[in-house]
């Protein structure tokens, strides 16, 4: 049986799209890129947090951001940084707040 | 006929209904792929840096120990480290120098710190008069090696360092925005009283004591506060969690207008469409037939969305450095890092993605086809 062009054309472009899509899963599980520079710095300098937002103290390290930072300045001083609309408070922030 | 060759016949027949109406289908074909292909790509984004962070900071330090005054953090005085150096299961305390320096020259805010590398092997050897910073950092205010820094010190004096080094490229997620300086330059700098530390590196002989210890150091100074590494990961997990992202929210607003525009192209059968079934039946078509050819129209069409809005994000996300979400992710940052991401795929988050994509759109184009495909034929195609 032969069958049509169009129908061969598409199996063909799902499955090369399938492939894409394990060469990316396979691509991933190989890829370093640098992570081992970077763990190395980060237990050499003993980090706490990737240099990810650094418009603020409590984006910049999130990690070490105490209760009250979105309130720094005044009661209310609320968050106005667009970065802290990004992430959520740490849960530890939270956990503690919620056991007082 | 074998059932793959009715299959291939049903696909090609359905691929030229497509066909016949090219423009809208191509339409549907990319604004779907775009909508896909966003949602990817918040989700490969996310999971990288969420990946990036459980690997990385693995090495962070076990338990760090802050003192807070009024809300605020205070400086660590001397006596501390030896009150928690004293705690049972405790191996080393070690006070660390670090603060915040903004530089009006660019407007950003550096994270300064003094290298205490409790790794023996640290590189990061800073002489006095020297610094070593960021690469971010070199590139924002374009000083570079053998460059002087100016630095204006607490007191309104001019301190400046020669650039002795800059920090690898590739540890820029990490490492953007640092300046390493030695002790002396630091206590110059921001004029720290002798002995006073930022806050204190506690290391324990066994790690799964951790939160036993912190217990007990907030028992041995109350206005302590412990942070152990467990909650640094935590920090980030619950951080750049991809479902309760601000830019998933934002995405949603897309999103549903793509389902109202899906659902109306899916649901309403146009009168051509209508005579196409109603003549199908005629020449002796099954309504499962109608219905399995009119599902894999769907399917088509949202499979291969989904396949290239995939691929398009990974692309877009790891080697183009996520560019359309920088603007969001930039905020009123002076410095960021290049997201360099490591590339991180999971399956679970796929899967989610090819039921929330492909699922609803196939079932949609479904029913409208079933409810002409029961009718009668010639009521079908007589029908306006």
């Amino acid at each position: 049986m032969r069958f049509g062009r169009k129908s061969v054309m598409h199996v063909a472009l799902t499955l090369a799209l399938l492939a894409a899509l394990f060469a990316m899963a396979g691509h991933a599980a190989l890829s370093e890129r640098g992570r081992g520079g970077r763990a190395g710095l980060v237990a050499r300098l003993g980090l706490t947090d990737l240099c990810v937002f650094t418009e603020a103290r409590y984006t910049r390290h999130p990690v070490m951001a105490d209760r009250a930072s979105a309130f720094q300045d005044h009661p209310l001083s609320f968050e106005h940084f667009p970065s802290g609309s990004l992430m959520g408070p740490p849960p530890h922030l939270r956990a503690q707040a919620g056991d007082e | 006929m074998s059932a793959i060759d009715r299959q291939m016949n049903i696909l090609e027949f359905t691929l030229s209904s497509l066909l016949r109406r090219k423009g809208r289908n191509a339409a549907l074909l990319v604004v779907y792929t775009i909508v896909v292909a966003m949602l990817a790509s918040v989700m490969f984004f996310t999971r990288a840096l969420r990946d990036e962070a459980s690997h990385v900071l693995q090495g962070a330090p076990e338990i760090v120990v802050q003192r807070t005054i009024a809300g605020r953090h205070e400086l660590v005085p001397p006596g501390y480290a030896g009150a928690v150096s004293r705690i049972r299961g405790v191996r080393e305390v070690r006070p660390r120098l670090w603060g915040y320096y903004f530089d009006p020259a660019v407007g950003a805010n550096y994270t300064v710190i003094v290298p205490t590398g409790i790794v023996p092997e640290g590189s990061e050897n800073i002489r006095e008069g020297e610094v070593t910073v960021g690469s971010a950092l070199s590139r924002a205010r374009k000083a570079y090696v053998g460059d002087v820094f100016p630095f204006r010190t607490h007191d309104g004096r001019s301190l400046n360092l020669r650039i002795a080094a800059l920090l690898p490229q590739e540890t820029e997620l990490v490492s953007a925005d640092l300046v390493l300086m030695s002790a002396a330059d630091f206590g110059r700098l921001f004029g720290f009283a002798p002995g006073m530390a930022t806050d204190l590196e506690v290391r324990a002989r066994n790690p799964r004591e951790l939160a036993t210890i912190a217990t007990k150091i907030t028992e041995a100074l109350p206005d302590a506060r412990p942070i152990i590494r467990a909650e640094v990961a935590r920090t980030y997990d619950a951080l750049f969690d991809w479902r309760g992202a601000f830019m998933s929210t934002a995405l949603m607003g897309a999103l549903l207008a793509f389902v109202i525009f899906a659902w109306d192209r899916a649901s309403g059968l146009s009168a051509e469409e209508k005579r196409e079934i109603g003549i199908l039946k005629a020449v002796g078509w099954e309504t499962s037939d109608v219905l399995g050819m009119k599902m894999l129209e769907g399917a088509v069409v949202s499979l291969t969305a989904f396949l290239l809005g995939t691929a398009l994000a990974y692309l877009h996300v790891f080697f183009m450095d996520s560019s359309l979400f920088l603007a969001a992710l930039k905020g009123w940052s002076v410095l960021y890092p290049s997201f360099t991401l490591t590339p991180a795929v999971d399956a679970y988050e796929l899967v989610t993605l090819f039921f929330m994509s492909v699922v609803p759109y196939t079932a949609a184009a479904a029913v409208p086809s079933w409810r002409a495909a029961i009718a009668d034929p010639d009521t079908v195609m007589r029908e306006e």
